[in-house]
This record gives C-alpha cells, structure tokens and sequence, in this order.
C-alpha cells in the first residue's frame, strides 16, 4: 500500500488540491488516516483543525477505520419508496451487522447514502462507487459474492 | 401526441464519447470556431438573445450572466461547469457527460472565449468516479488535438456535499475548504475563484450552447415556451411505467411528460402526485398537471422546474412518510453556516416525524407553515429557501393526508 505521506505530497502544488489529496488516499486506503490529516495541514500549510474540518465536512470522505469494501445505500426520496429499507435489512443479515458497522473480519463495512444518481434502476446500492441498480432482498447474497 | 426534441441530447448514441473523431465528424468544434470569428459582445449578445436560461435551476439569463464577466478587467477569470448534480431524482448530467463529454467541452470552451478566461473547472460530484474518467480522457484527447487553444480544463472531485451544487459553495469546494456558501453579492461573476471573475454553469447549459452559436439566437427562442425558450432533459422516476431520461421543448406540460413518455402510473394504479426539480420541488397535484414544464409557469403554480426530476408518487403513497424522509435529507445536507437552515431543517425534521408518528399536537401543522416561510425568506442560500417547499406545497394541496395521521 502506498504511503499516505507521498499519496498526499504529489497534491502540494495543486491550488485547493487537499480534497483531490483526501480522495486519492482513500482511493488507497478505503478511508483517511487520521495521522493523513494531520500530515495534510502541513503540506497545505493550514491548521490541522481546518483540515480535520474540511475532511469530516463531505460525507463521501471517511476519517478513521473502515472495511475494505464500502457498501452505501441510498435512501433518498425515490429509493426510500422503492423499498430501500428492504435492501437494508437484507444486507444487514447478510453481513451479521448494523447500518454503521464494518463486519469483525474488516472486509465490509455498510452506509447509508444520499441520491448517487442512478434513479432509473431504484433502489440502488453502491460497492465502493460501483453502482448496483433494482436491487431486491433476494439479489443481495450474489453481489456481495463478487466481494467475499 | 408529444415529441421528443433533442437539442441537448442531439449526439445520444451517435458518438462514440472516448472517441473524439466522432464528436468532429458530426459536426463538433465548428461552434467554437464559428465563436471565435465573432466578437465577445457580439457572441455573448448572440446567447443572450437566444433566452437560454440557466439549466441547474435558477433559471438566470447564460448570456447576460456572461456578460457580467466580460465587463470585468481582471488578469485570470475562470469557465466552471457545475456537474455536482445531486438532487435526488437526477441524473441527466451523468446522462449527457456519458454519452457526449464533448459538447460540454466545447461549450465550456466558448464561454472561455466570450468572458476571456483561458481556465475552466469541472466539479464533478464524487459520486460518479466512472464519469470523472471519461470526462478526464475527453479533455487529453481535445487537447492533443489542439481543438481547446489555449484553454485548459481540469477536473475536480466533490465529496458527497449537496450543498456544493450551489455556485458560491461550489467555488469553495474547488478553492478546498468546506463547501459553505457565500454572502452575496458580489456574485462569482464579479468576484468568483480565487476572488476572480467566474462563470459557473450546468453541465445541461454548457451542452446548449455549441447548438445555440451554430444555429443561432433566433433559432433557439423559437423552441418551447417563449419566457424559457429551449428544451429541458427530464429524468422519470418513482411509479412510472417508462422510468426513464427524456428531452422534450419547454412548452410540454406536465400530464404529456407523465402519459406520452412515462407511460402512466406503474402497476395500473392512480396517480397521487408528482414532485418535478429534484427532493427541493413542490408537489403537484392531478389538478396542476396540465401546466407547462417551463420554468415561470412552473413558478405560477407554486412550484419549481429545478433540476427537471419528475419523481412521481401513485395513490398508495404516505405522503407523509415521503415528506418526513425529505425532512431528514435536509437536515442531513445543510451546511450549518445560517442559524434558519441549520435549526429549522432540523426541526422541521422533528416535528414530521412526529406527525408520521401519530405524536402530532394541536397546531403543528400552523407551526410548520411558519417555519416553513421564514426559512424560505431568511436562510442565506437555495438550499434552505427552497428545503421547506416539499412541506409546504403538500401541506397546501394534501393537507388531508397530514390531519389523516392525527389520532
């Protein structure tokens, strides 16, 4: 796994580049460090509280532990009446925890979304960005498969 | 009968997107040259006077928008394209950047020319990786081409913040602090990115406009509704029969998007209602549904074209429960800047979710009118002067479905 430290310097010239840097070390890690964070207030020369503040701001950012695998489940407007919760719970027994959680064995870890903009296939569910559209209670256990 | 009318959507499946001769055999980059051998306040009055207002919502004049940049001296001004789409509902902007990267390009790239700025941004939401990477091979291969001259563009990633679909907040996002609003004015026209003139438009808005300077101004205002000339691309979701991404003229009302391209309501069920503009837009009910699409009738009857989502609902809906959901993604999404977003977003949550609950109280419903219209007047950005609207257009035209939870 590349270094956090060189992952966020490659970003130093860049103007405002330290949402670019965040994404690319989660692109890496699955989430941030939290020592990334600091370490990122020192290439872009601001407090480490801004920088704290600017990662915990965007939710498709992640300061701290996560599973490998990132499952977010929308559950805005048109997914909620197209029986998000359904998937919720499917997944939930599935993977033998709670919306929240990251499965003991750190491969998986569940989220809840907002849109993701795949409303024609609702609901949806994405797996590390990769979206999964009409996805129904019985579906679950053959896409998480692709991961196990 | 309704037709489509694809103007936005006039290459949809006749390019190949990661293939840039195939943007050029049909016609791709003559309006940038054709641009450029006008001059800027002639092409900006040219946008102008096509009446192409802005796509991401709030409806403003593109030319005269631009025009506001042009009057600026400045030593660096900057081309942004808002594809931070993230009204649930949405996703035309992902439709057009798929499937036709370039247009956008070259719109982008004319409006470069017309305020004088030789650096453009895509802010594209961090929901759409894969869009970021056609997008990001688009670019390499205009510009191994020559075909931008001297315009750079570069993409930038948002991070799951709704908020950031706003100019102002957007603009932060990409300076890399946390996507909090402006006080405006000045506007980002004036002062903008890095204090500089900017122009921040649509992905749809950008796509318009390599069509608008190749067939003209008088062209364009003769398509749709004549205060909001043009086509809108709408996306059909919810209990639709045909859920699905269409571009129709702006004079099209509401019933023949439902009937002529959705089918009708899914499963043979009766129509409830149909939210139009994203989770931000009012409800509307079977009595409103002959009102054209355009954003100023839209206006009329209290509610909004936005984004151009038509996120319909059938007869055995719990508006309430819908309404409650919308609450929560509103008290999620604000930022926390201003104190009436930031508090009323989440009571407005409570207090819905209380009715739902059946928990409600006498004047309840009184109260959440009230907040509803201070937000509406006092939050300092679209996002919370337009986060009460579902609450409040449903409590108008579906009152009874709320007093129906009272016990």
């Amino acid at each position: 796994m590349a270094d956090y430290r060189e992952i966020i310097s490659a970003y130093k010239e860049v103007p405002g580049g330290i949402i670019e840097a965040y994404h690319a070390v989660q692109k890496e890690y699955s989430y941030i460090p939290e020592d990334a964070v600091v370490y990122a207030a020192q290439v872009f020369d601001m407090p480490k509280a801004k920088a704290y503040g600017v990662a915990t701001f965007y939710s498709y950012l992640q300061v701290g532990p996560r599973g490998k695998n990132v499952i977010r489940i929308c559950e805005s407007a048109p997914c909620h009446i197209a029986g998000a919760d359904k998937v919720v719970a499917a997944l939930e027994k599935e993977l033998g925890i709670k919306m929240g959680e990251t499965t003991p064995d750190g491969k998986f870890t569940l989220e809840f979304a907002e849109c993701v903009g795949q409303c024609q296939a609702t609901p949806v569910i994405t797996i590390n960005s990769q979206p999964y559209g009409d996805v129904t209670a019985d579906k679950v256990a053959a896409i998480l498969a692709e991961y196990k | 009968m309704a037709e489509e009318m694809r103007i936005v959507l006039r290459n949809y499946g006749k390019v190949d997107p990661l293939n840039i001769d195939s943007y050029t055999q049909v016609g791709g980059y003559q309006a940038l040259a054709k641009a450029k051998s006008m001059s800027q306040p002639d092409l900006i009055e040219e946008v102008k006077k096509s009446g192409l207002r802005g796509r991401g919502g709030a409806g403003f004049n593109t030319g005269m928008k631009w025009g506001f940049s042009y009057g600026v001296k400045a030593d660096q001004k900057y081309v942004i394209c808002n594809a931070d789409e993230g009204e649930p509902g949405t996703y035309k902007d992902r439709i057009i950047m798929e499937n036709d990267p370039q247009s956008v390009l070259e719109g982008m790239a004319i409006c470069g020319y017309a305020i004088g700025a030789n650096k453009g941004y895509i802010y594209c939401r961090g929901e759409y990786p894969y869009v970021v990477e056609i997008l990001n091979k688009a670019i390499a291969q205009a510009s191994e081409k020559g075909l931008l001259g001297d315009f750079n563009i570069e993409v930038r990633m948002g991070a799951g913040a709704y908020v950031c679909g706003e100019e102002s907040a957007l603009i932060e996002s990409i300076e890399g602090h946390r996507g909090e609003p402006r006080f405006k004015p000045p506007f980002p026209p004036v002062i903008g990115l890095w204090g500089k003139p900017t122009i921040v438009n649509n992905v749809e808005t950008f796509a318009n406009i390599p069509a608008i300077v190749d067939k003209g101004a008088d062209w364009y205002k003769g398509i749709g509704a004549a205060g909001y000339p043009g086509t809108k691309v709408m996306t059909l979701t919810g209990d639709i029969v045909n859920r699905t991404v269409i571009e129709v003229p702006t004079n099209t009302t509401i019933r023949q998007v439902l009937n002529d391209f959705g089918g009708g309501i899914a499963g043979g069920k009766k129509f409830k209602a149909v939210q139009i503009g994203g989770t931000s837009g009012g409800f509307i009910p079977e009595s409103l549904l002959d009102t054209p699409i355009d954003f100023d009738s839209m206006s009329a009857i209290g509610a909004t074209l936005g984004s151009g989502a038509f996120f319909v609902m059938d007869e055995t809906r719990d508006i309430v429960d819908v309404i409650d959901r919308i609450s929560k993604f509103f008290a999620h999404e604000s930022c926390g800047k201003c104190t009436p977003c930031r508090e009323g977003t989440q009571r407005m949550h409570e207090m819905l979710h209380r009715v739902k609950n059946g928990g409600a109280v006498a004047g309840d419903l009184d109260f959440m009118e009230r907040l509803g219209s201070v937000m509406s007047k006092a939050c300092l950005c679209g996002l919370g002067q337009a986060a009460p609207a579902p609450v409040l257009t449903t409590l108008k035209h579906f009152r009874n479905d709320y007093t129906a939870k009272f016990n």
